[in-house]
């Protein structure tokens, strides 16, 4: 009678778990709800969490309730004091540790081999699989993104090795899937081959790419949680696992198409590769600027258009520009935020730096609404963003960014680039926006030159 | 629960993500892409079942690291995107958000 009961318990939360999910999802989809959408989400877990507890022939929980702890609280303490701009790598590593959780599931299962039918197995495989190379490549990601790992490692033969590795994984996988030799050491061998071959797969991929790669192995761990969830036949993680599959493939879909990059290049062709070839097309010099000038510029113009990028978040300017812009508006300049899809490490990067500097929204515009009032501008404000404002993907045909939607800044009368040093941008080519007559490029800091902008317009008084 | 009707939870829930994620403006990718990291989270659940069924020492030490991580996914993912979706303001919050946002 008792078991009944809890039974229904468990599976009336888990059923509630899984409608909070999505109701928070769908929440977290529209500005104005966003922020309750995520604390639905989390009463969802708590729920889930608690019952769980209480789940039929449940021991151990000397060892269950210390790892909790333990990852709890380190994710709590890191999650509280990273800085806002190092987000895109928080969220790659806590997505790897979900995939690790998968794999770690599928693995507790296999070692144990008490699993009667194929489908159980081969899901477990699945999503084994699936979890292992989301864990190693979201590592390595977030090593990228946190400057831990400074090289696209690549060498000829590489897709072959992946290749080889898939396969490997694949056969030995199906070994123990179909029950023929499901021996710990096969397990082990078939977690080995699924680890390395999220390396190797992850490796080679550029740091422009890396938003891509995380929305990714997002989608695979929730399409792992998943198959897991049908290994154990736990509705909630079946249903959340899935919901976040789908959704992170759409997500993923959207950020490729907003680079113009399908999934297949991402994933198999290093970024940046062809470069080298494209720079030839780009004449003429920089044309340095003091910042005094700018201000005077911006001063007594019409309209400034600010398109941030990966600089601004790197010397954390968000606070200075927002204070410069204020200054603008309060002498009458319109001022607009202009957000290239793949500006900064993440889409919507930009956005939520801008959010933290307190930017209203209704001042931020997307590509397509802004691109047509850059001829109307007088000035174009660049703040550290580079491949998403070069000309040559509209011109040059060989370059590996050709076709990419950018922001027409050049088309402004005047366009000012605030740049630390004279290098090629993330994906190492040139910008032909930089020689362009009507630019004039502020070397320094984004944080400085906004400081110095801001002094300048004081002045002009 | 069937092999059939966990299909057919599969097949609505797929059909459900990408529903709820084909209208979302730009500016919430982010924070969204962080949310549905949380929503898989619920990893949690299957690791704690999985640890508490387990008996031999290696499954008690590969199910503790999968708590281990769960339990960093699930809580890691709420508090960055709980940060994340703190600083968006509507626009009829303005005057308050550019003051409180300009320390």
């Amino acid at each position: 009678m008792f078991d009944e009961y809890r039974d229904l318990v468990i599976q009336a939360s888990y059923f509630v778990t899984a409608a909070l999910f999505i109701l928070g999802l769908k929440r977290m989809s529209s500005p104005v709800t966003a922020r309750s959408g995520i604390t639905w989400a989390g009463a969802g877990m708590l729920v889930a969490t608690a019952v769980t507890f209480a789940y039929p022939g449940m021991s151990n929980y000397e060892w269950i309730i210390p790892a909790i702890l333990l990852g709890g609280g380190y994710a709590w303490w890191s999650g509280k004091r990273v800085a806002i701009t190092d987000m895109p790598q928080m969220i790659a590593l806590y997505n790897g540790m979900g995939g690790g959780a998968a794999a770690a599931i599928a693995a507790v299962e296999l070692y144990r081999g008490e699993m009667d039918s194929y489908a159980a197995s081969v899901l477990a495989v699945v999503g084994g699989i699936i979890g292992a190379v989301s864990f190693s490549g979201s590592a390595i990601a977030f090593g990228k993104l946190q400057g831990l790992i400074k090289r696209s490692v690549r060498f000829s033969g590489q897709q072959v090795l992946n290749l080889l590795l898939l396969v490997g994984a694949l056969v030995v996988g199906g070994l123990v899937a179909l029950h023929i030799n499901s021996s710990p050491a096969v397990v082990t061998t078939f977690f080995v081959l699924a680890l390395v071959l999220g390396l190797t797969m992850t490796l080679p991929i550029g740091g422009a790419d890396m938003p891509v790669v995380i929305s990714l192995y997002n989608a695979l761990t929730g399409l792992a949680v998943g198959f897991e969830g049908f290994v154990l036949n736990n509705a909630a993680m079946i249903i959340a696992g899935t919901v976040v599959g789908s959704a992170g493939t759409l997500l993923t879909q959207l950020m490729a198409r907003a680079m113009n990059r399908s999934l297949g290049n991402v994933l198999f062709s290093g970024f940046g590769d062809t470069g080298g070839a494209a720079t030839g097309t780009v004449t003429g010099s920089m044309k340095p600027i003091e910042a005094s000038d700018v201000g005077v510029m911006m001063a007594f113009a019409q309209k400034v258009i600010i398109v941030p990028g990966y600089g601004m978040a790197v010397a954390q300017a968000q606070h200075k520009i927002w204070e410069l812009c204020q200054l603008l508006i309060d002498r009458g300049v319109t001022v607009k935020f202009a957000i290239h899809p793949v500006a900064g490490r993440m889409p919507g990067h930009m956005n939520v730096l801008l959010a933290e500097a307190g930017v209203p929204y209704d001042l931020i515009s997307d590509l397509d609404e802004i691109n047509a009032e850059f001829e109307t501008a007088d000035v174009a404000l660049i703040i550290g963003a580079n491949d998403v404002v070069n000309p040559v993907a509209r011109t040059d045909k060989s370059s590996p960014i050709y076709g990419m939607p950018i922001l027409n800044a050049d088309k402004a009368k005047n366009v000012i680039v605030i740049k630390r040093g004279q290098g090629a941008g993330f994906s190492g080519i040139e910008n032909a926006l930089f020689y362009l007559d009507n630019t004039r490029m502020l070397y320094g800091d984004a944080q400085k030159a906004g400081a110095e902008l801001i002094q300048a317009i004081k002045a002009v008084g | 629960m069937t092999g059939m009707v966990a299909l057919y939870i599969f097949m609505l829930a797929a059909f459900t993500g990408y529903e709820v994620i084909s209208r979302v403006p730009v500016i919430l990718h982010t924070p969204l892409m962080s949310g549905s990291n949380f929503v898989h989270g619920i990893v949690l659940v299957g690791a704690m079942v999985a640890l508490g069924s387990a008996h031999t020492p290696l499954e008690k030490i590969i199910g503790f690291i999968g708590v281990l991580l769960a339990a960093g996914n699930a809580v890691g993912g709420y508090v960055v995107t709980e940060r994340m979706l703190e600083m968006f303001k509507s626009s009829g919050a303005r005057g308050a958000g550019a003051k409180k946002g300009a320390h």
